[in-house]
């Protein structure tokens, strides 16, 4: 393969790294934002987002890099939301007089590592492109350095991330050796059949590494800390793209390095994946402010997604794609809607914050419902059909324990409903503790536009969203 | 004869003692940092031993790739420890326990 051949497969990343390095030479001297600044950087999102979906497939690098029609839709989703985060966290800290350069920069940085993840072929490209994703996010947890809050969460989401991204580092060098190559390809090759000990060890190394990630039970302690002190905006974004990136780890060394391991990463994985669904659902019962309620939402959540991943295969693959793209909407939207909100230029933060919010401003109010009830799962919003896509995968796949796990997850959801309910019954019968500030009016547009999406649109959205999925999910490990 | 088993032992006493110094180290957030770091000598360490016994030159590829990831992982952990101490005007481990349950 000719050399302009590979670089025309890496476009996507090539243009957000190097807008990146041009917008931090532009803030350095400008030494402000300013609108056009910003504009800059959500265009550069953008236009990798289009690049990603019309760039063709193929190994780059001798199969360092893989881009197929997975990680095309994978990429899409994650720059997109990567966009939307660049405007929220814009307007956020514009509100608050504190406006910083640094900001659209760190979140393109962010994208370009994700991009990498997604499309990694080879145990140093995964290495390089986590670590790139993690850095940018520890500085953007602790971006309001001002607050003691946020430069403890940094801190803490630093030290926990420093351990799992040396823990999966552990358990690569272990694969590397006893493989004798850091390739998936080659990995796939050298294990065929049978597994040495050495090998398993390593992948076991590697999935907890990636369950930290991902902030699956029993690696999710650092989740609830790092989303109560973090900046709204930036949690919006941290339980979004960078779940997807991570869950896309997952399929890439799951699938492409370890395909004939099935039957022992799938133990490994139903495990985490129930541990998740149930701490979510029952630690977050007794939590009354809402950053770490839906700290705890988004851990439950994962486990839903990890139950696709365990699945495996194309309906696995394609199950995870939908449920995480669909949750990402819901998230998004929510803590768009949580960022418009203020109280005598307080941010609303518990859920006693938010009672009676129906008589003070319905629309954001009914939004957030719609965000409860799509959590929740209850049909028709968008998140019954993310769970429906995954019991049916988990269902069909003809393994029992697998089924089990369905069965149990769909238990856990009630369980979780309790909180969604309880917010909910905040905002509708509860008397109103005073006046709502006016709203944000571009997160406010977000949230009521991922509403939309939330309720009516996905219906017509499922029309070309799951054939796609469903390609992506084909066209996986195919090229 | 120190052959590839002895390597992998030191890689592994070095890594149990890194996750150690993170857990149950109380004192210091510098102490968490130097574990850290210790982790990823313990992979260097394992990457190299591996090379040397595969006769594969990948592994100290990596190698340098994980020192230069550590050298800016260090960079942004202590700027983000500077921003803490401001805060606090203290750096031990017990202090870091506004948000909690």
């Amino acid at each position: 393969m000719t050399f302009s051949a590979n670089i025309s497969l890496v476009l996507p990343e090539l243009l957000l790294g190097v807008s990146a390095l041009v917008l931090l030479v532009w803030g350095a001297f400008a030494k402000k934002t300013s609108p056009v600044f910003t504009g800059a950087a959500v265009l550069a999102l953008l236009a990798a987002a289009v690049l990603a979906a019309i760039s063709p497939h193929g190994h780059a690098f001798n199969g360092v890099y893989s881009a197929d029609a997975a990680s095309a839709f994978a990429k899409v989703a994650i720059f997109v939301f990567s966009a939307i985060a660049v405007v929220l966290g814009d307007r956020w800290l514009a509100a608050r007089g504190d406006q910083k350069f640094e900001f659209p920069v760190l979140v393109v940085l962010s994208a370009v590592g994700m991009g990498i993840t997604a499309s990694a072929g080879d145990l140093i490209s995964l290495y390089i492109g986590v670590e790139l994703q993690s850095l940018a996010l520890y500085v953007l947890a602790a971006f309001r350095r001002d607050d003691a809050k946020a430069s403890e969460a940094g801190l803490k989401y630093f030290v926990l991330g420093a351990l799992s991204s040396g823990i999966l580092l552990y358990g690569a060098s272990l694969i590397y050796g006893f493989a004798g190559s850091t390739r998936f390809a080659d990995i796939a090759a050298a294990s065929h059949g049978a597994h040495g000990l050495g090998l398993l060890f390593g992948l076991i190394f590697v999935i907890c590494g990636l369950a930290f990630k991902v902030s699956a039970a029993p690696f999710h302690m650092w989740t609830p800390d790092v989303y109560e002190g973090a900046p709204t905006p930036v949690v919006g974004f941290f339980a979004a793209a960078p779940k997807l990136a991570a869950m896309m780890m997952f399929a890439r060394v799951l699938g492409d390095a370890f395909p004939d391991a099935v039957s022992q990463w799938r133990q490994v994985l139903i495990i985490a994946a129930l541990l998740s669904v149930f701490v979510g659902a029952f630690a977050g019962l007794a939590q009354t402010n809402l950053k770490r309620l839906w700290a705890y939402s988004s851990i439950a959540n994962v486990g839903y997604a990890l139950l696709g991943v365990a699945t495996g295969g194309e309906t696995g693959l394609h199950s995870m794609l939908m449920f995480m793209v669909l949750y990402m909407v819901d998230v998004t939207g929510f803590f768009a809607c949580l960022q418009a909100l203020s109280r005598d230029g307080k941010p609303l933060e518990t859920i006693e914050d938010m009672a009676g919010l129906v008589k003070e401003r319905p629309g954001i109010a009914l939004a957030m419902t719609a965000f409860s009830l799509s959590a929740l799962g209850l049909p028709p919003f968008s998140g019954f059909w993310a769970k429906f896509y995954v019991f049916k995968a988990a269902m069909g796949s003809g393994d029992v324990p697998l089924q089990w796990a369905a069965v149990l997850g769909l238990v856990g959801s009630v369980v979780a409903a309790f909180y969604y309910l309880r917010l909910i019954k905040a905002m509708w019968f509860d008397a109103p503790v005073g006046a709502v500030d006016k709203p944000q009016p571009t997160a406010r547009a977000i949230g009521f536009a991922a509403a939309l999406f939330s309720f009516p649109v996905v219906l017509v959205a499922l029309v070309w969203l799951d054939p796609a999925a469903k390609l992506a999910a084909a066209a996986f490990g195919h090229l | 004869m120190i052959g590839l088993p002895h390597y992998l032992i030191v890689a592994a006493i070095l890594l149990t003692i890194g996750v150690f110094g993170i857990f149950v180290n109380r004192k210091n957030i510098i102490v968490i940092l130097m574990s850290i770091e210790l982790i990823l000598l313990a992979v260097n360490i394992n990457l190299v031993a591996f090379s040397a016994y595969l006769h594969n030159v990948v592994g100290q590829i990596f190698a340098m790739f994980v020192l230069t990831v550590a050298a800016a992982e260090a960079a942004v952990g202590l700027a983000i420890l500077v921003t803490f101490f401001r805060n606090r005007g203290d750096i031990a481990v017990d202090d870091a326990s506004m948000m909690k349950g």
